[in-house]
C-alpha cells in the first residue's frame, strides 16, 4: 500500500514543466486555490487585531526557538509526570525504529494514522510495512492518496490534484482491497464520498488497538499536545486505540498553555478559512485518571523529531521557516504552485513554505532541492499571508546564494562549507563581469554607448550560457539612450 | 550520547545561549496587545452571536428556559426517532424525564461496538466560546467519557446560558483546566478534503444538536 517515493526526484522545472502540461491538474488547482483563497481572506478580515496576533504567534515561536533545549526538556518532564512516554529521535530512521518497535512490543500488526506531516517527512508508513505493520491513514485527503498509490500534493489536502470524479473511481477500485468496499452504486457528490469513507473506516477505528498521530502544539509548562482536524477520525484515532504514538519536530513545542490563544484563532482562519475547525483535541499524558477510566488510550508514546531541525535552527536567516504552523495558506496563494502543484516540489512539504523548509531540513545536496529555491517569482504572496510571518522570500534568496556561490550550512549538526552546485558558473561569471563593469564607470559609459548604438543589431535570444535564460523570457529591449546620458543631457551637471 | 543528549547539544550550538547567572530567568519578549474580545456584547448578544456561529457551522441550535428541558430533549430524541440514548454519570436525571428511550449508561467495560450501536447522546459542556461557535468538553460527570460524544451519530449537547458562555478564545483558555482532556467542538464533523469545499459529516456525529437553556 506504499505510495510513492521521493528518491531521485527530477529538479523543480522538469517536474513542473510536466506538471503544467496537465489540463486536469491545473482545473482541479485552480478551483481548489481559488475557492480558499476567497474565503480565507474573509476569515481573516473578521479579526481587528490580525496583524497583533500575526506579531505575537511570531514572538512566542521565536522566544521558543531561542530557548528550545529549555522548553524541551521541560515538555518532557511534564509528560513523564503525566504519565506518557517521551522518546527522542536524530533523524528519520531512528524515529521509525522507534515507533516499529512500540507497535511490536503491543503485538499488534495494524496501526491507524491521523494525518501528520511529520511520519510522511519520515517514511514512517513504509518503514512499518517493512516491518509487516499495515498503517491505515484515516483522514478522508490521506486516504484518498493512499489508495490511490499517489503522493501527498498538499500541507492540508493532500489529494487537492484529485477532482471527485477522480476519488470516486479510486473508491470504487481500491476500497474493496483494504476493507469494507465502497457502496455500489457510487456517485461523485462529495458528500457520498464522505459517507464511503466513513463506512470504510469505521471498523478500522472500533476494533484499533494502536494509534500514530503527530501534533499540532506542544505546551513544555503543562505537557499538553493539541491536535487540530475536521472529520472527527483525530478524535477516534486519539480516543479509543490502548496505545497512542505521537510523532512531533521539536519545534512544534510553545512555552504556556496560554501561548494557545494566539493559534487557536490564527491556524484555523489561515488553514481552513473558518472561525474555529470543526474539533481539536488537547490532552495530557494518560489524562487526569492516568488511564484508568477508559477515556483514552492507556499507554502514551511522544517521539520528538530532530531531522534537519537543528541544523535549520543553526541558520540565522533560514530558522524562521521553523515558525511554521502547517497552515498551507501560502500554498492557496502562490502563483507557481497553483500551476505547477504540489508533486513538482518532490518533497512532504510542496509550495512556498516546501521550497525553504525542505532544502534546509534535507540539505541541497540533491537536484531537487538544489532548485527548490529557486522555484519561485519572489511575489511575496506568502509572506503577506503568513499567520507566523515567516518572511519566505528573504530565506529563498538567502538558499538561492548558498546554492549558487556556496557557503557556511550545517549539516547533521556538523558546520560544514557548501561547495557552489552545479549549473550556476554562467550566473557567477555573469556577475563577475556586472561587478568589473559597474566599479569603473568610464567603461560602464562606454559599453551603454555602444549598445545603444548598436540596439537594431540586438538579439531576441541571448548567445552561449545565456540561451537558456531566454527559452521563457523576452530580452528587454535595448534604449535608444542610457539612463546616465539622459540624465546628463536633461539635469546638465553630470560628470 | 544519547540522541537527547546529541538533540540538545544540536541546539546549543546552533542559538547563542544566554550567559548562566544565578537567576537567569528567560523572560519571554511576547507582544500581547492582540485583543481579549472582538467587541463589547451583553450577555444575551453573546448568546445570539453564539447561536449564529453555531448555525452557520450547520449545528441545530435550540433554546428553552429550565422548565421547558425535559420537554424539548424528548422531542428531539423523538424526532431523530432514536430509541437508545447514552447518559454520562453526571447527567442531572430531570434532564431526561419526559424522554422513553432506553437509557444507557456508560461504563469502563463498553467496547466501541456497543457504544456504536447507541442511537444518541446527551451531554452538558464545560463552557462555550460565542465569537468561534465553539462548545468545550472536558469531562466532567455531565459529559462523560470522550468516546460516548464520538461513536454515536447524534450529540445533544445543553449549554446554560449566559453563565456557560464566553466571548472569546483567550477567556476560554482561562477558564479551562489543562490536565483535564478537553475537545473543542465547533459544528458536527466536517472535511475540506474534495475539492476544498467544506461538507458536514464524516467519522463524529454527524448531527449536532445545541441547546442554550436560560431565560428566555
Amino acid at each position: 500500500m506504499t505510495g510513492g517515493t521521493y528518491l531521485g526526484m527530477p529538479a523543480f522545472p522538469v517536474a513542473a514543466r510536466e506538471a503544467v502540461r496537465d489540463g486536469v491538474l491545473r482545473a482541479n488547482l485552480r478551483r481548489a486555490t481559488h475557492t480558499i483563497r476567497d474565503r480565507r481572506a474573509r476569515a481573516v478580515a473578521e479579526l481587528a487585531d490580525w496583524d497583533r496576533l500575526r506579531a505575537a504567534g511570531a514572538a512566542v515561536k521565536d522566544h521558543t526557538l531561542r530557548h528550545l533545549d529549555r522548553y524541551l526538556l521541560q515538555l518532557e518532564e511534564a509528560v513523564n509526570a503525566a504519565g506518557g512516554t517521551v522518546h527522542w529521535a536524530v533523524d528519520a530512521d531512528e524515529a521509525n525504529r522507534i515507533v516499529t518497535e512500540i507497535v511490536r512490543a503491543t503485538g499488534e500488526r495494524e496501526v491507524v494514522k491521523v494525518k501528520s506531516m511529520a511520519t510522511q517527512e519520515i517514511g514512517l508508513n513504509e518503514a512499518l510495512e517493512a516491518a509487516g505493520i499495515a498503517a491505515y491513514e484515516t483522514d478522508l485527503a490521506e486516504l484518498i492518496v493512499q489508495l490511490g498509490h499517489d503522493r501527498p500534493s498538499h500541507i492540508l489536502v493532500p489529494a487537492i490534484h484529485r477532482n471527485r470524479a477522480e476519488i470516486r473511481d479510486i473508491f470504487r477500485a481500491e476500497m474493496g482491497r483494504w476493507g469494507r468496499p465502497a457502496p455500489d452504486p457510487l456517485g461523485d457528490d462529495p458528500r457520498e464520498l464522505a459517507e464511503a469513507a466513513r463506512l470504510h473506516l469505521r471498523e478500522k477505528f472500533l476494533h484499533a488497538k494502536v494509534a500514530v498521530s503527530g501534533a499540532n502544539f506542544m505546551v513544555a509548562e503543562t505537557g499538553t499536545m493539541v491536535v487540530f482536524e475536521s472529520e472527527g477520525n483525530g478524535r477516534m484515532c486519539l480516543t479509543l486505540p490502548e496505545t497512542l504514538i505521537s510523532v512531533v519536530g521539536i519545534e512544534k513545542v510553545v512555552p504556556t498553555f496560554r501561548d494557545l490563544e494566539i493559534f487557536l484563532q490564527t491556524l484555523p482562519r489561515s488553514s481552513t478559512a473558518e472561525r474555529m475547525n470543526p474539533y481539536t483535541t488537547m490532552w495530557t499524558g494518560l489524562g487526569p485518571s492516568r488511564g484508568a477510566d477508559g477515556d483514552g488510550p492507556s499507554a502514551f508514546h511522544l517521539v520528538l523529531l530532530d531531522n534537519g531541525r537543528t541544523d535549520t535552527l543553526a541558520d540565522e536567516t533560514g530558522r524562521q521557516a521553523l515558525r511554521c504552523i502547517r497552515c498551507s495558506a501560502c500554498l492557496n496563494v502562490c502563483p507557481v504552485y497553483e500551476r505547477a502543484g504540489g508533486h513538482a516540489y518532490g518533497s512532504v512539504y510542496p509550495g512556498p513554505i516546501g521550497a525553504v523548509l525542505s532544502p534546509q531540513l534535507r540539505g541541497t545536496d540533491s537536484d531537487i532541492d538544489a532548485s527548490l529555491p529557486f522555484a519561485s517569482t519572489l511575489c511575496g504572496a506568502c509572506y503577506e499571508v503568513c499567520p507566523v510571518a515567516i518572511d519566505i522570500p528573504e530565506i529563498l534568496v538567502h538558499l538561492r546564494e548558498r546554492v549558487a556561490q556556496g557557503g557556511p550550512a550545517t549539516r547533521d549538526g556538523i558546520r560544514v562549507r557548501i561547495r557552489p552546485a552545479h549549473g550556476h558558473a554562467a550566473e557567477r561569471a555573469a556577475m563577475r563581469a556586472a561587478r568589473l563593469l559597474l566599479d569603473r564607470p568610464g567603461a560602464l559609459r562606454a559599453g551603454e554607448r555602444l549598445l545603444a548604438r548598436a540596439r537594431r543589431l540586438a538579439p531576441r535570444r541571448l548567445p552561449g550560457p545565456g540561451r537558456a535564460w531566454t527559452d521563457t523570457r523576452e530580452l528587454p529591449p535595448v534604449p535608444a539612450e542610457s539612463f546616465r546620458d539622459w540624465w546628463t543631457r536633461e539635469r546638465g551637471t553630470g560628470r | 550520547m544519547t540522541s537527547k543528549d546529541r538533540i540538545l547539544a544540536r541546539i546549543r550550538r546552533a542559538v547563542p545561549q544566554p550567559p548562566p547567572g544565578p537567576d537567569a530567568p528567560v523572560a519571554p519578549q511576547i507582544p500581547r496587545d492582540y485583543l481579549r474580545v472582538h467587541g463589547a456584547r451583553t450577555p444575551r448578544e453573546r448568546v445570539d452571536l453564539l447561536a449564529a456561529n453555531l448555525t452557520e457551522y450547520r449545528a441545530l441550535v435550540h433554546r428553552t428556559d429550565e422548565d421547558g428541558l425535559p420537554l424539548l430533549l424528548a422531542r428531539l430524541l423523538a424526532e431523530r426517532g432514536s430509541r437508545t440514548v447514552l447518559v454520562p454519570p453526571g447527567l442531572p436525571p430531570y434532564w431526561l424525564s419526559a424522554a422513553d428511550q432506553t437509557r444507557v449508561h456508560d461504563r469502563e467495560a463498553s467496547t466501541p461496538q456497543e457504544l456504536d450501536r447507541v442511537d444518541s447522546v446527551v451531554t452538558g459542556c464545560a463552557l462555550a466560546v460565542a465569537e468561534t461557535g465553539t462548545v468545550v468538553l472536558d469531562g466532567a460527570p455531565d459529559q462523560g467519557r470522550r468516546r460516548i460524544t464520538l461513536i454515536p451519530d447524534h450529540h445533544v449537547c445543553v449549554i446554560r446560558v449566559p453563565d456557560q458562555v464566553v466571548d472569546s478564545v483567550p477567556q476560554a483558555l482561562e477558564g479551562l483546566d489543562p490536565a483535564r482532556t478537553l475537545t473543542w467542538i465547533s459544528g458536527p464533523s466536517a472535511t475540506s478534503d474534495i475539492e476544498l469545499d467544506r461538507v458536514e459529516g464524516v467519522h463524529g456525529p454527524r448531527t449536532l444538536e445545541v441547546v442554550l437553556v436560560g431565560a428566555q
